[in-house]
C-alpha cells in the first residue's frame, strides 16, 4: 500500500483536492444559507418549525437517491455534487443555529432589552457571539458528514476520494481502494481538528469558563 | 418625577395584574414596592422602562408620557438592575459596564474612565476585575457590576428588581448598606422591587405594598410599621416588627405617661406626701397649680426633698432646671446615649414645653420586654 501511495501520490492529492473542494463549497454555501436563516426564525416559532421539518426531510433522503434525484435538476459532476451536499448540510448548520439562539439564558436578553438595545443589536452583539460554540457544532457536523456523502459523488462524475475506493473495488486494487478509504477518514478527522481550533478562536474566553 | 396615573395591566382581557393604579414617585427618592409574588411589583415595574405597556392609563417620567418616547430611548435613559443579573458573559467586566455608553457612541476615553470610576464606586478593584469575565465572579459580585453597569449612561432613574434576593443573606446586608451609600452620593430616583418586608423597611425612603395588582398603603417606613392602614398591612409588616428594627423606637414609645406632676409653688410636705402615695422616685414641676398645660419647669427627686427637708420651701425653688429633655420623635438610641452620658435615671419628654411624658428605667424595661414575641419567651 505504501508503494501505491508513494507511486500515485500526485493522484490520491488531486483526488483529494476535489474532495475538499465538493465538501467546502457546499458547506460554505450552507453557512451562507443556513446561519441567517437560523437567526431569522428566531422570530417566529411556527415558521421555525416549518422550516427545520424541510430540512429534517432533506436530511432523511438516502443520499445516493438526492444524487439520482438531483441528475434532472442540475445535471451530474460537480454542480450536482455540491447542490446535493448543500442540501445535507443546511439541517445541522439551520438547527444549531437556531438552538444556539434560543438556549441564550432569558436573563441576558431581558437585561439588554432592559437597557435599551433594539432586537438587532441584540441579536448579532450578544445572542450570536453567545451561540458561536453552538453554531460551530453545527458547521462541524456538517464538514464531516459532507466529507463521507462526498466519497459517493463519483457516482454521478464528481471526482473525488471516492473514485479511488470505486476504482479500487472494481479493479481488486485494494491498496488503491485503501488508500482511498482511509485518506478520505483522516481528511475528516483533520478538518473537524482544524474547525475545532477555529470554534475556539471565535469563542469568547468568557463563555468558555463555566 | 415618576407618574403612573390609572395604569391597568390585564392579560387576555381578563387577568388584571395591575388594577387602576396611582402611584408618584418623587425625584431622588427610593421607593420599594412589596409585596407576595403576584401581587404585580414587578409588572408595575416593567411599565416604567415599557418592557410591559399598559393596558390603559398613562405612565409619565418627568411630566412626558412615555408613550410619546422611543422605547429604546428611554430604557438608554432608565438604569436596569434584575436579580439574575444577566451580564454578557462573552463580555469583560469592563466591556459590559460600557456597552450603553458605546451603543450612544460616546468617547472611548471617556467611557473607559467612567467605567473604572464605577468600579471603584461599586466597591470592586478596576485594576482587578476590568478584564475578567462575568462567570470568573461570584454571585454578589456580578451583582455589584449589575449595578454599575445600570449607572453607566448616569440615568436618572434606576429600576432594580429583586436584585439582591438570590444573594446569600450576608452578600445581601453588604449589597443593601452599598446601595444606601450609593444612593446618598448619587441621589438617583430609584425603583426597587423586592418581597422582602425587611429589606424594604430597610432601604426605603417609602413604600409600595401591593396586594392583587393595587398599592394598599404607599408611605414611609416609620408611618407603615406605627400606623399600618389595615389588617394586611399589619399582618405582612409583621408584630414583631418593632423588635426586628429596634431603632425605629423613640421617645414617645418608651415613655410613662402617667408620671406625676407637682406646681412650683407647692410646698416640701406636699411632695413628699404625694411621692409617698404614689410611690414614684420624681415628681414633674410644672407651672400654674398641675393643671393642664404642664409647662414644665424643673424636676424634684428624692435628693433635692432630703437635703432640705423640714425647711418651708416651695418646689420652685428646690427644682432642678437644668434639665436634658427630649423630642417625642427621638429615637431610642439617642435616648439611650443622653442617658448613658448625663448619667441620667430620668428624661422628661417635652412637646413644644409641655411634658408629655417621661422616660425611667422601667419604662425602657417594660416597652421592649413587650416586643419581645411570645413565642421567643421562656
Amino acid at each position: 500500500m505504501i508503494e501505491y501511495i508513494s507511486g500515485n501520490w500526485e493522484q490520491i492529492l488531486s483526488r483529494a483536492g476535489e474532495h475538499v473542494y465538493l465538501a467546502f463549497t457546499a458547506v460554505g454555501l450552507a453557512c451562507l444559507v443556513g446561519i441567517p436563516v437560523g437567526l431569522l426564525i428566531n422570530r417566529n416559532k411556527r415558521i421555525a418549525n416549518a422550516v427545520m421539518g424541510v430540512a429534517n426531510i432533506l436530511q432523511t433522503v438516502p443520499s445516493l437517491a438526492m444524487f439520482a434525484l438531483l441528475i434532472p435538476l442540475v445535471g451530474i459532476r460537480d454542480k450536482n455534487a455540491i447542490v446535493a451536499l448543500f442540501l445535507y448540510a443546511l439541517l445541522p448548520i439551520i438547527k444549531n443555529t437556531y438552538i444556539g439562539i434560543n438556549n441564550v439564558e432569558p436573563s441576558v436578553i431581558e437585561a439588554a432589552k432592559g437597557m435599551g438595545m433594539s432586537r438587532m443589536q441584540i441579536l448579532y452583539m450578544v445572542q450570536t457571539p453567545l451561540a458561536v460554540p453552538v453554531i460551530m457544532g453545527g458547521v462541524r457536523i456538517a464538514t464531516v458528514t459532507g466529507i463521507g456523502i462526498a466519497t459517493i459523488a463519483t457516482l454521478i462524475g464528481a471526482g473525488g476520494l471516492g473514485t479511488l475506493i470505486y476504482q479500487g473495488i472494481g479493479m481488486m486494487n485494494y491498496p488503491m481502494m485503501l488508500s482511498g478509504a482511509i485518506v478520505a477518514a483522516l481528511l475528516a478527522l483533520l478538518i473537524d481538528f482544524i474547525l475545532e481550533l477555529l470554534e475556539k478562536k471565535m469563542t469568547s474566553r468568557g463563555i468558555a469558563i463555566k | 418625577m415618576i407618574k403612573l396615573k390609572q395604569v391597568c395591566k390585564t392579560y387576555n382581557n381578563k387577568d388584571m395584574i395591575v388594577n387602576n393604579l396611582d402611584l408618584h414617585i418623587e425625584d431622588r427618592e427610593l421607593v420599594v414596592l412589596v409585596g407576595e409574588s403576584g401581587c404585580g411589583k414587578t409588572t408595575t415595574m416593567k411599565l416604567i422602562n415599557r418592557l410591559i405597556e399598559a393596558t390603559s392609563g398613562t405612565v409619565e417620567v418627568n411630566g412626558q408620557d412615555i408613550k410619546s418616547i422611543k422605547a429604546i430611548e428611554l430604557r438608554r435613559n432608565i438604569g436596569y438592575v434584575i436579580q439574575k443579573v444577566g451580564l454578557f458573559p462573552h463580555l469583560t467586566v469592563g466591556q459590559n459596564i460600557g456597552i450603553v455608553p458605546r451603543l450612544e457612541k460616546k468617547d472611548a476615553k471617556l467611557i473607559a474612565q467612567r467605567t473604572v470610576e464605577l468600579l471603584d464606586m461599586v466597591d470592586l478593584k478596576h485594576e482587578d476585575y476590568l478584564d475578567r469575565y462575568p462567570n470568573e465572579l461570584s454571585g454578589g459580585q456580578q451583582q455589584r457590576v449589575g449595578v454599575a453597569r445600570a449607572l453607566a449612561n448616569d440615568p436618572d432613574i434606576i429600576l432594580m428588581d429583586e436584585p439582591f434576593s438570590a444573594c446569600d443573606p450576608i452578600t445581601r446586608e453588604q449589597l443593601q448598606n452599598e446601595l444606601l451609600k450609593l444612593q446618598e452620593e448619587l441621589h438617583k430616583t430609584i425603583v426597587f422591587v423586592t418581597h422582602d418586608i425587611d429589606e424594604a423597611i430597610k432601604i426605603g425612603d417609602r413604600i409600595a405594598v401591593m396586594l392583587d395588582g393595587k398599592i394598599v398603603q404607599y408611605d414611609t417606613p416609620e408611618n407603615l410599621l406605627k400606623n399600618p392602614a389595615n389588617d394586611f398591612i399589619e399582618r405582612f409588616v409583621g408584630q414583631d416588627r418593632l423588635w426586628k428594627t429596634p431603632d425605629m423606637l423613640t421617645a414617645r414609645d418608651i415613655m410613662n405617661k402617667d408620671y406625676v406632676r407637682i406646681g412650683m409653688n407647692r410646698s416640701l410636705a406636699h411632695a413628699v406626701e404625694l411621692m409617698r402615695e404614689k410611690n414614684c422616685e420624681v415628681l414633674v414641676v410644672v407651672s400654674g397649680s398641675g393643671n393642664y398645660p404642664d409647662y414644665i419647669e424643673g424636676m424634684v427627686g428624692r435628693r433635692q426633698i432630703n437635703k432640705d427637708y423640714g425647711h418651708d420651701i416651695r418646689m420652685k425653688d428646690i427644682m432642678r432646671t437644668d434639665l436634658v429633655t427630649v423630642q417625642p420623635d427621638t429615637l431610642l438610641n439617642k435616648v439611650l446615649q443622653l442617658r448613658e452620658k448625663h448619667k441620667l435615671r430620668f428624661i422628661p419628654v417635652v412637646e413644644e414645653g409641655v411634658a408629655v411624658g417621661i422616660i425611667t428605667e422601667p419604662s425602657i424595661l417594660s416597652v421592649l420586654t413587650e416586643i419581645i414575641p411570645e413565642s421567643e419567651g421562656f
